[in-house]
């Protein structure tokens, strides 16, 4: 990974805040009618710091990460993404922000190329050329430039995702279950990539799996959401421990079956 | 206004065409249809009454400038619908990019793909049946831009629409100039219309268009403050059109629609 802090959107002046928070969530909430989706979630991401968002089904991590992305407007609560107010300034906010979704694959229609070229325009990438051909070689993309996305398999629609995802270098990137749909081999080649652009750097990243291994391997910090509430936040490899189990896994099967619990346990 | 932005809108829509003939016959193809069909049906009621109106002015030049009203307005809903298709809203609206850049770049995919199909229509009107709106002198101008506002601000109408109601809204989209023509009084005078259907047809500007199209061909006197009040309210029915499109988008943004677009679809 090789990002040139150069090239990276400039962060406004910082009034308020730690000078190496790209993500300030607080009392963020989502209510659809009667229905509680997110209740007053509150947390940070800082610079070269991985977060991971662990839940179970239904916890509420992608609706958090839509009311990140702006696509998703909260009942309550702020964010601000490099200091800036999202809600206030949006086009700011996300000038800085990117993300990459399994269930958010580029169009089909367009090969590679040209999907990270639109792309790359929307979010005002300076030297737009040598940065796409930089990429494609750095996500071995560089066989598939002029294949149609819709034509490549899930592990190739995923490196394009991330390609994208990292196009504009973002002090904040959202990965949503990035390696849902790869195998071992490639999951582990794209693992190595995001921790590299984390530690390398000044990106934050909040990245949701299902799968605990890649958590305790990948990420620096947990938050374990269930019912739209952060029960736990810790260290992955010691947080097993700290809460008489001796895996994340075995953790998080504990947190989604009874959370009332694991709450009154963490207290 | 970030005309990188724009320009990558447009763009995804070149790319789109270039890459699929079959997106680029329809720019033609229909209006081509039409020239053939109503050119000889204009050349054969002239024969049978050499002493009635100019058919193919008349009849002629009303379908193909309603062709030109409707190939706008199938631009940009098309170019709407590419993103519903693709499922890419997530991938759009995730971005800075700003609503007003997102519908301009619309736009302006429409004025270069109905630019397309003016240009073979007058090639084709020409060549076979020595028609050209040129005849219509120097108010061909004013009668273009009408039909052209107009068109823009009903694709705006019918891509709010399918925002709302969801992407099996798409059917109701394509039949709309057929249910508007008989309101725009494209191929009678107004006069024959009953009142009711006189005072809707006062909102929709082609009406002064057609209006003033037969009485130049029949050598009346014409009514260019009428033509004036098409434009402007066409171009208030624009304004009217683009805060609709922004009021249903924020909506979709406040009640988790948008989001949904794209999360519904690989379900």
């Amino acid at each position: 990974m090789s990002a040139t802090s150069e090239n990276r959107p400039q962060p406004p002046a910082t009034s308020t805040g730690s000078a190496t928070r790209v993500l300030d969530v607080r009392d963020l909430g989502k209510r659809y009618g009667a229905t509680v989706a997110v209740d007053g979630v509150s947390f940070e991401v800082h610079r070269n710091e991985i977060v991971g968002l662990l839940g179970p089904n239904g916890a509420g991590k992608t609706t958090t990460i839509n009311m990140i992305l702006g696509v998703l407007e909260p009942s309550s609560g702020s964010i601000r993404i490099e200091d800036v107010e999202l809600a206030r300034e949006r086009e700011r906010a996300l000038a800085c922000t990117n993300f990459g979704a399994v269930y958010a694959p580029l169009p089909g229609n367009l090969t590679v190329y040209q999907n990270l070229r639109c792309f790359g325009l929307i979010y005002d990438v300076p030297q737009l050329g040598a940065r796409i051909e930089g990429l494609l070689d750095q996500f071995q993309l560089r066989r598939f430039r002029d294949t149609k996305c819709g034509l490549l398999s899930s592990g190739e629609q995923t490196r394009v995702s991330l390609a994208k995802a990292v196009l504009n270098r973002p002090r904040l990137l959202l990965l949503d279950e990035p390696t849902a749909s790869l195998d071992p081999a490639t999951a582990q080649d794209i693992r190595a990539l995001i921790r590299a652009l984390a530690a390398d750097g000044d990106t934050g990243i909040l990245w949701t799996s299902h799968n605990m291994y890649e958590v305790e391997e990948v990420c620096d910090r947990v938050l374990f959401l269930s019912r739209g509430r952060i029960l736990l936040e810790g260290d992955p490899k010691t947080l097993p421990r700290e809460h008489g189990v001796d895996s994340l896994e075995a953790l998080f099967i504990h947190l989604a079956r009874e959370p009332l619990a694991a709450k009154e346990h963490a207290r | 206004m970030n005309l990188r932005r724009v320009g990558a809108i447009v763009l995804r829509q070149y790319y789109l065409m270039r890459g699929s003939p079959t997106r680029l016959v329809p720019l033609f193809a229909w209006v081509a249809i039409d020239i053939v069909l109503w050119g000889f049906l204009a050349r054969y009621l002239s024969s049978v009454a050499p002493q009635g109106p100019n058919f193919t002015f008349t009849l002629l030049g009303a379908v193909l400038l309603w062709d030109f009203f409707t190939r706008i307005m199938h631009g940009v809903t098309t170019a709407f619908l590419e993103d519903v298709w693709s499922r890419n809203f997530l991938n759009l609206f995730a971005t800075p990019l700003a609503v007003s850049e997102y519908v301009s770049g619309l736009v302006l995919t429409s004025i270069a793909t109905s630019l397309i199909g003016l240009v073979v229509m007058l090639l084709l009107a020409t060549t076979l049946f020595g028609f050209s709106f040129f005849a219509y002198g120097a108010m061909f101008v004013p009668f273009v831009v009408v039909l052209f506002l107009f068109g823009i601000a009903l694709g705006i109408v019918a891509s709010a629409m399918v925002l709302r109601l969801g992407p099996a809204s798409e059917w109701l989209v394509w039949p709309i100039p057929a249910l508007l023509s008989p309101f725009a009084a494209v191929f009678y005078p107004l006069s024959v219309l009953p009142e009711w259907m006189r005072w809707i047809a006062h909102l929709l500007p082609p009406s002064y268009v057609f209006e003033g199209m037969r009485a130049l061909v029949a050598g009346q006197p014409f009514d260019v403050t009428a033509l004036i009040w098409g434009i402007v309210l066409a171009a208030v029915q624009i304004a009217i059109a683009y805060w609709l499109f922004v009021r249903i988008y924020r909506s979709t943004v406040r009640s988790g629609l948008l989001a949904r677009y794209s999360a519904e679809s690989v379900a």
